[in-house]
Order: structure tokens, then sequence, then C-alpha cells
């Protein structure tokens, strides 16, 4: 009997009522399915390489390809400054970054659209669904990554110290990509013109952030300030200071890391408000 | 600790009409019905005014308890509510009013596969789909083997499942989903799809389920599985619960609700093919004393029951059997066409061709009521070729029957017609 008691008082109690308004995001149940957000990430990297020939190497190849194009355009035919260094490795170490916030966006703001027969069916934190596309485009940035060091070592740079900031700009990176890809990934539920909208997105803010051309372009002051909005000015600029050195992140990246949190915040009540229709409208 | 597995009080669910079937709005839209709710704003002229989308309510006001360790089947037709009422159980959508309680994990067995991808491996979907219905790492590792051995896919476990056949497929969908251990279980439809050996083999891995004193909830529009799984039954009709009784009855609602063939039953041949089945039924018929094909018999003057079949081959002892039931349950009585121990001899082998099965229900032994009609063809001890038990049912009236003198319900469900004497004895 004493058992039997013990195990009821194990037994959740699960309320079902008319959602209310704005929630906060409840983290001791995206703790409860971590394994699903393990799984689900788990699929994504999985699924992408599984029928590609070259299979992983499309990490490797797709920032070394980007970096050739761009050296060619702007490094050779407009002999764009690149704060000294040589030019393909200028570009490739704003590449790095920009291609994990790049993918993950791409990706975060299709996958609850992709991913709507799970929704229909199966209850779970649907955060767990943008969050798990995030992850899986870390995979492709560590190998990157590790290509992005041996292009450094055959320029002879070393990093210094300032190495050590690097986590710092990883996780900016990926916050901002997961900001905006709570909003646009519950909006594309609803308006699917989202997902038409997104390459252009990301096509403009490619080149809204200077990773084709050094910071020093923009006027430093008034309009620096302007252009710093855009998160990923701090997180490129710190990534070469912290890789490179040069020049060091200032208020820039104070002003991004307050848009990322101001995005952030307004993204996961937005999306935990739009969650509970999801499955109606999807 | 409240002795319910589930409560729900009042729950209502609305949807705007087309939202569920057609493609979500657009911003176009969006930007079109603003734009037009402004320009009326300025308009005095009523008609003209933005009219609001219509809604249709898929569930309203439904209320029941499920008693924890029951098995509760839900029956209804097409957009009757049920995968509505099956969506807000499992917490996938909000109930636009009403309250709800569970009490216990809640597992789902919605259309099998959901989550399965077909790039991946047996293997690999076995933990996919595993980690979606909600199932924990180690849980799975522990049930790895069991779940391998129940999908009979065996070699072919680390096969891409694109390369199953859909058979394979399924068999592997079902055997994850079948190894959840949650205190609720939902079923819905999931017997709709693979051949008649695996339903088998899924009811009775339900059967196991249930008898393992879970709570479970089963939708589905296969009434001899809701019949066999389930004592009690709620019956959903334009989202409002229209009944809820015992199966048997509730199931006779439901088939009483229109739609369902009056008075005869038909079994297509497609029903049958695969197994190597000589025998193949081909219609249960009620029949009047005119010969007609009728849901409603009089008691008064008897009726026929026939069974058509064909035998592809010759059978040697057939049987061809009735069993009458009530719509609770209770047998009625079985009986069998070579029961005669002379028909017993004339038939003792019967040759390859269509035949027709008649009994004869004497007037005057039925009792009012809806009653159910069962059919078995089998070689005593040897094999049983066809059974189905809720084949048809049919309605018996008792006009101009013994003492219908007294306008009163009679108790049990025959009402001979008996000899009795009066005498005077003092």
């Amino acid at each position: 009997m004493e058992s039997t008691q013990q195990k009821n008082h194990q037994i959740p109690v699960i309320y079902l009522k008319p959602s209310t308004g704005w929630l906060p995001l409840d983290f001791g149940e995206l703790w409860r399915y971590r394994e699903l957000i393990f799984f689900l990430t788990w699929r994504d990297i999985k699924v992408r390489y599984k029928q590609a020939v070259l299979g992983i190497a499309w990490a490797v190849l797709q920032p070394l390809l980007t970096m050739a194009i761009f050296t060619i355009i702007f490094g050779v035919l407009l002999n764009t400054p690149s704060q000294g260094l040589p030019y393909p490795l200028f570009a490739l170490t704003a590449l790095i970054p920009w291609q994990l916030f790049a993918t993950a966006l791409q990706r975060s703001s299709i996958s609850l659209v992709g991913n709507a027969n799970l929704i229909t069916k199966i209850y779970f934190p649907r955060i767990a669904i943008p969050l798990s596309t995030i992850f899986a485009a870390l995979i492709d940035f560590v190998i990157s990554f590790v290509v992005l060091l041996g292009v450094m070592a055959f320029y002879r740079v070393w990093p210094g110290l300032m190495i050590l900031w690097l986590p710092l700009f990883i996780l900016l990176s990926l916050l901002t990509s997961l900001a905006v890809g709570l909003w646009l990934s519950a909006l594309n539920v609803q308006y699917r013109d989202i997902q038409h909208m997104v390459p252009f997105l990301i096509q403009v803010w490619m080149y809204a952030s200077p990773i084709v051309y050094p910071i020093e372009t923009i006027p430093a002051g008034f309009w620096r300030g302007i252009y710093s909005l855009n998160p990923m000015v701090g997180v490129i600029q710190g990534f070469r200071w912290a890789l490179l050195g040069g020049t060091r992140p200032d208020i820039t990246l104070v002003i991004s890391i307050i848009v990322v949190l101001i995005l952030l915040i307004s993204g996961l009540y937005y999306f935990r408000r739009m969650e509970k229709t999801f499955a109606d409208i999807v | 600790m409240p002795d319910f597995a589930i409560r729900v009080d009042n729950i209502s669910k609305r949807y705007q009409i087309g939202l569920t079937h057609e493609r979500p709005d657009t911003l176009r839209d969006l930007i079109t019905t603003k734009a037009r709710q402004i320009r009326y704003l300025f308009k005095r002229d009523q008609k003209a005014r933005y009219k609001a989308p219509s809604h249709i309510w898929a569930l309203k006001d439904v209320s029941f308890n499920v008693e924890r360790g029951q098995v509760l089947g839900i029956v209804g037709r097409n957009g009757a509510g049920k995968s509505t009422l099956l969506k807000i159980l499992s917490r996938v959508t909000d109930p636009t009013e009403g309250f709800g309680e569970i009490h216990g994990r809640v597992g789902s067995l919605l259309e099998v596969g959901t989550g399965f991808h077909p790039e991946l491996s047996g293997r690999e979907n076995i933990y996919l789909n595993g980690a979606i219905l909600g199932m924990r790492r180690e849980e799975i590792d522990r049930k790895f083997d069991e779940i391998v051995e129940f999908s009979e896919v065996g070699k072919f476990i680390d096969t891409p499942v694109k390369h199953f056949s859909s058979g394979m497929y399924l068999r592997l969908a079902f055997a994850v989903a079948a190894h959840l251990e949650p205190e609720i279980l939902l079923v819905d439809e999931v017997l709709a799809v693979g051949d008649a050996e695996f339903q088998r083999k899924c009811l009775g891995k339900m059967n196991d389920v249930a008898q393992a004193g879970r709570t479970v909830l089963f939708v589905s529009h296969n009434m001899s599985a809701t019949l066999r799984l389930t004592q009690e039954t709620i019956v959903l009709d334009q989202g409002r619960i229209v009944m809820r009784g015992p199966t048997p009855e509730a199931v006779d609602h439901y088939l009483n609700m229109g739609l369902t063939k009056q008075g005869a039953r038909y079994w297509e041949p497609e029903e049958f093919t695969g197994a190597m089945n000589p025998f193949l039924p081909v219609c249960l018929r009620v029949l009047n004393p005119q010969g007609k094909v009728v849901d409603t018999v009089h008691a008064a003057e008897g009726f026929a029951i026939e069974l058509e079949y064909n035998l592809i081959e010759a059978i040697s002892g057939l049987r061809v059997g009735l069993y009458m039931m009530t719509t609770r349950g209770e047998f009625v009585f079985t009986s069998f066409d070579t029961d005669d121990p002379e028909m017993f001899e004339t038939f003792t082998e019967r040759p390859a061709g269509r035949y027709i099965s008649r009994c004869l229900i004497p007037a005057n032994l039925m009792n009012e009521g809806r009653f159910v009609l069962g059919v078995n063809a089998s070689s005593y001890r040897i094999k049983r070729f066809f059974q189905d038990d809720k084949a048809l049912t049919f309605t018996v009236d008792v006009t101009g029957a013994p003492g219908t003198q007294w306008p009163e319900k009679r108790l049990g469900p025959v009402r001979p017609k008996l000899d009795w004497t009066i005498e005077k004895i003092e």
C-alpha cells in the first residue's frame, strides 16, 4: 500500500485549459525534453549528410569556396582594405561566424513548417524544433572552424589570449540566430511569405555586416552606432579581434548585445504565445 | 488521490472555417483584410461592413471522466470530433473553452510512424521515434531488443527505412509505439492499416496494455476492435457526446446513426486476400417471412437468418454457426447448420461452390430489442475458417407477441410462447 502511494506521488497532473496571454519560457519543461532536443539535432545532422556524396566535406568546401569568390571580387578586383591582413584570411574569419548564423537562421525559420507532422500529432515544447536546428548548425561550424585554423596556420597568424573571448562571440551569434529564428519560424507558420523572404533577408544582412569590408569603412560616431544595431556587427568584429587582433570591440558590442537580448526576449514571448496555435494552423 | 485518470469538463474547441484545410493566410491576405477593415470603418453602410470569418465548433461542451485503468472506446463518424478530442487530451492543441485534468503521463499512438525519417536506418528511427513519443534513452536501450523482435524486421535493422516494405515499416513503427509505458495511452486509428495478421498482433498488444491496468482511450472506426478491447464507449456526433454506455450498446447506437447498411452485411473478397482461406463469406442477411431483407423483424411471425458464402475448395466437417447476442454482450444462443445428426451425416464433406446456410428462427421466441449476430465457420477441432463476432445487428419488434396486452418491458432476451395451464384445485 505504501509503495503504491509513493508511486502515485510521482504521477504528474496535467491541466487542460484555454491558453491565456503571454507566458514566459518554461525552462524546467525544456530540460525534461532535453533528450528530444538531442535526437532532433542528431536527426538533422544525420539526414543532412546522409545522401550527399561528399558528405561532411561540404562543411569544409562551402566557406573555402565563398572565401575564394570574395577574395577574387572584393580583394583582387575591388581592392577592398582588409585591416592589413591577407584578404582571404580577413574574409574567412568573418565568414565562419556568419555562416553559423545564416545556416541556423535559414533552417530554424522553416523548421516548424518542415516538422508539421510532429507538431500536429505530438506534444512537446515547440521551441525544441528551432533550437535543435540551431544546435545542428554548430556541427558545421566546428568543422569549418578547423578549416579556419588551417588557413591561419597557412598565413602564419597565431591568435593571442584574446581567443578566450571567442566562446562569447559564438554564443552571441547563436543567440542572434535563435532570436530572429523564433520570430520568423513562428510567423512562417501563419504567413508562408516568410520562407520566401528569408534568403533575401540573409543576403541583405550579409552586406550589412562587416564581412567583405572592414568596419572602419563605416564612419565612426552616429552612423557607426546605427550600423551596430545589427548584432552581427558585434559578433564579426569580435571574432576578428579574438583571432587576428586589430580593432578592439567597443560600444558597438554593447549595442549588439542589447539588441540581441531585446529580440530574444520578445521572440521567446511571441513564440510562446503563438505556440498554442501552431497545431491548428500549420 | 482521485480515482480518475482523465476528467474533462465542458471542453469546447472552435476552429475557423477553412483554417484547418486551406493554405494558411499569406501576408497579402492580411494586408488586404486590414485595408478593407480600415476602409469600412469610414463607411456607414452596415451591409458592406467586413464580416468576421465564421467558425465551427469541432467539440462542444464535452464532459466525461475516465477511471484509472479503464479502457474507453470513442466512436463517431469522420468529423465528429474524435481526433480533436485526442489532440486536446494529448495537449497538441488547447481547448477554446472548458477545463480538463489528466493524472499521469500521456502517450499517444497516433498514426504509427509519426516522426520516422526515411533516410535513417531502422535502428536510428527506433531511437528517434522513441524520443519523440516520450521515451527516455535508457528506456529505449533497455527495450531495444524487444522492439526489434516484435517488429520482425530482424537483419534489416540497419537499413534505411525507405527501403522497407510498407509492412515492415508499419511493424517497426508500431513496435516502438507499443513499447511505450505511459499511465494513459491514447490510440487513434492505428489499426486502420496493415494486413490481417499484423492487426491481430496489434490488437493482442493493445489487450496486454489494457490488462496491465493502464488507462486507454481507444478511437477507431473498427467496431469489432472496439468491441473486443473496450467495455465502455463514448459516441461522438457533431462535436457532442450523444451517448456513453456499454460498448455493444454504444456501437449499436453508432451503427444506427445512419450510413450503415441495414439488415445485411456484405464482405468484400479483398478483405480475405493473402491468407489461403477456402471459406469466403459473401453476405449475412436477416429476412422476414416474405423473403425481404429487413432491419426489423416481428417476433410474432418468425424470421430467417442466412449466410451466403463461397467454398474455394471442398471442406470436410464444415459447420457454419450463428451466435445470437444482446447488445449488452450476453449470449442468447449458439446454433450450427449441421447440429441435426441427419444434416451432419449428409454434409460430411461440402464440395467447392456457392452456398447459403439458412436458419429459421421460430415465431414467438425472441424478446424485443436490438440483437447482435455473430457468425463462424469451422471444422470441429481442426480449423476455424472464419469468424465475425459482431457481423450484424437487427431489431426485434414484439407487436402481437405473447403478453403484449400489458405494455410493459419484459426482462430477458427471449420471450417464448410457452404452454401454460391453469387449474383450479380448490
